[in-house]
């Protein structure tokens, strides 16, 4: 199967609008969890947020720089996905055969009150199209809405597709929002943290919702002029079959992707550097995890969440997080688990403490959500 | 190497009934999708409490495959199923249980349901399928999209069968077509047939 | 108390969806929860949120949850000590 090659990426965060300033933040240590003001009927709750202000104003001055042809109304999501696309998109020669490919949970949601009856506002497909018009894209628009792996299965959807020659390229982009609607079912499940969030450590007390987008470019082509090329070495998307919303005992499902993603990569586990897993610092998530990559032989791998950096971004977190795990790759830093102080998982696990300058190839990045999803990536960084 | 599939069994529940292998099941036929979903499960023979605590969009899926999967032995059976309306019928049940403050109760059980493919994970639990899954939404069934995305599956050996479909309701507005591909069976599984049974 | 207990069996079916549960098929002291009604923990949540809506009792803590759902009779006797509504 022919190799396929990540190309330029980019991601809006409460730590920056531009991929530079988020990653700069994360290296400093930076959170971009806050205690926020009530949020609907939701007090006091510690969230990720992009504030509205800044993030218009930014908007605005990169609208200057483009031609738009469509009207210029968008909602919160759409300006935060336009603005993770612009600078992928603004210099790519999109074709019949580029794909653009559009991950979200919620999309619109929190533009609905409810009266909306036929769902026009909420629609994804509208959403979808609207962003495919706006960039000039000459076919529809796929979206994958596959819970909290959805921004994951993203990239692995659009490897697939580019390796059996459905399309050549494609630009992905996903999105969500911390809103009511959300965060009132989170904290419903009892899911939510008082605090910031602390994967893996033996304090956590639940999730942080956050809100991001982010966008990447993914090609049969390596990228030219790059002398570090990324690629997708393997990966799989396995159900757990077990429960809806409760993650598995087992971690059967989570065991299954990894094992597929590294026979697909046919790369042992010794070979892995470092994974980035799901971690959303809920009791049941991080101890499923702990058990799926001690039954696939990676413990003793450095491994952080980056749920501590932008709280849990939903149909963005696979993305965003891979984003920055990339940036990891490209230069050579472990990053620390933030949050993570104790061993709070019944087997222990190699959690990144502090900041690690060293030479790395290989990243495993992992998701998992309701309705038993999970997907492994195995990420490799080839110097040409 | 390409090699060429099937469609073993085909169903599909709308208005208008019940269609098995394009044969009319006998199913009660009520406007009312409870009424429907209710008596067409008994029919089925199937005793599964965890039935009744779905929402439309699961049950609706639930049944079609149970129809489709109900004799099946193999447990490597991939899911790609998609949608137009998402979850929405769904969503709107969770937005009303917080849109007055004084009755403001949101519920698990409905929030649960406000992602589409949890339906997927139902007839996952339900077969025990720990299989590839992935949910698409647009506006209609991408058959090209599902086609090669199924024949991916198959081709790489990440599935020896797949279920691949349509699952939308909205406010009593809904429509299955599900379908099963594999090695052997009466329908080639290309692209002129997969559009006729979602016609 | 007996009355609190089949009010309690009437609700729990209908917020659970309990289709082919009768509110004679629970017993007092029969458990709740695994073998009993086979409930999971998105019942679990579900009758925090009933508890929470018809008696203005909130649970947070989820092994002060543990302990009360343990049956009927558990339940029906938390509720008549911790009731507000």
């Amino acid at each position: 199967m022919r190799k396929v090659y990540i190309g330029p990426y980019n991601c809006i965060s409460p730590l920056g609008h531009r991929l530079e300033d988020t990653w700069n933040a994360v290296v400093e240590g930076k959170s971009g969890i806050a205690l926020q003001e009530p949020i609907g009927e939701i007090p006091n709750t510690y969230a990720a947020i992009i504030a509205t202000d800044e993030l218009d104003s930014y908007f605005t001055a990169q609208l200057q720089d483009i031609k738009l042809s469509a009207p210029f109304s968008f909602t919160k999501l759409e300006k935060l996905m336009i603005s993770a696309l612009l600078p992928i998109v603004r210099n790519l020669d999109i074709t019949t055969e580029t794909e653009l490919i559009i991950s979200t949970t919620k999309g619109n949601i929190a533009q609905c009150d409810g009266k909306d009856k036929d769902g026009a506002a909420a629609s994804l497909p509208a959403l979808a199209q609207r962003i495919a018009d706006l960039f000039g894209f000459k076919r529809s628009p796929i979206v994958i809405s596959n819970a909290c792996v959805s921004g994951l299965q993203a990239i692995s959807t659009a490897k697939r597709l580019i390796q059996i020659d459905y399309c050549k390229d494609a630009v992905i982009v996903a999105a969500d929002l911390v809103s009511e609607f959300v965060l009132s079912g989170f904290r419903s499940f009892q899911a939510l943290s008082d605090g910031i969030c602390r994967p893996y450590d033996e304090d956590r007390k639940g999730l942080n919702l956050g809100e991001a987008a982010a966008a990447l470019y993914i090609s049969n082509q390596p990228i030219p002029g790059q002398k570090q090329q990324f690629y997708v070495a393997g990966e799989a998307s396995i159900n757990d079959a077990n429960h809806i919303s409760g993650p598995s005992r087992t971690g059967e499902g989570l065991k299954c992707s990894i094992e597929r993603a590294l026979a697909e990569a046919a790369t042992l586990p010794e070979a892995v550097d470092f994974i980035c897993a799901h971690g959303t610092a809920t009791v049941y998530n991080d101890e499923m995890e702990a058990i799926a990559l001690h039954r696939t032989k990676l413990a003793d791998k450095p491994i952080n969440s980056l749920k501590g950096y932008f709280g849990h971004t939903l149909g963005t977190a696979g993305l965003i997080e891979t984003i920055v795990s990339l940036e990891s790759l490209r230069n050579n830093i472990l990053l620390p688990s933030l949050g993570y102080q104790k061993q709070g998982t019944s087997l222990p696990l190699a959690v990144i403490t502090e900041k690690i300058h060293k030479p790395l190839s290989r990243c495993l990045k992992t998701a998992s959500g309701f309705a038993g999803t999970n997907t492994a990536i195995l990420f490799e960084k080839e110097i040409l | 190497m390409e090699r060429k599939y099937h469609i073993s069994k085909h169903c599909r529940i709308d208005h208008h009934g019940v269609l098995y292998n394009g044969r009319p099941l006998s199913a009660e036929i009520s406007t009312e999708f409870s009424i429907f979903s209710k008596a067409f499960y008994y029919s089925l023979g199937t005793t599964y409490p965890k039935f009744f605590k779905m929402d439309n969009l699961s049950k609706l899926a639930w049944l079609g495959a149970e129809l489709l999967l109900k004799e099946e032995l193999s447990k490597n059976i991939a899911i790609v199923l998609s949608n137009r309306s998402s979850s929405y019928d769904t969503d709107l049940k969770h937005i009303h249980t917080i849109s007055n403050t004084e009755q403001y109760y949101p519920s698990p059980a409905i929030f649960v349901y406000t992602l589409p493919n949890v339906c997927i994970g139902e007839i996952a639990i339900r077969h025990h399928l720990q299989t590839e899954n992935i949910f698409f939404v647009s506006e209609q069934f991408d058959s090209q999209l599902t086609v090669n995305y199924c024949n991916y599956l198959l081709n790489s050996n990440r599935a020896e069968k797949v279920l691949c479909g349509w699952v939308e309701y909205l406010e009593e507005n809904y429509k299955l077509v599900l379908y099963l591909v594999e090695k052997t069976g009466n329908l080639a599984h290309d692209l002129n047939v997969v559009r006729q049974l979602m016609l | 108390m007996e009355e609190l207990k089949s009010e309690l069996k009437a609700k729990i079916i209908e917020a659970l969806n309990l289709e082919e549960i009768a509110v004679e098929d629970i017993e007092n002291d029969a458990p709740l929860f695994g073998d009993g009604l086979g409930l999971d923990s998105i019942d679990a949540l579900e009758l925090t949120v009933l508890l929470d809506k018809d008696y203005g009792i909130k649970v947070t803590d989820p092994k002060v949850g543990k302990t009360i759902f343990q049956s009927i009779d558990t339940l029906a006797h938390y509720i008549s000590e911790n009731r507000t509504k």
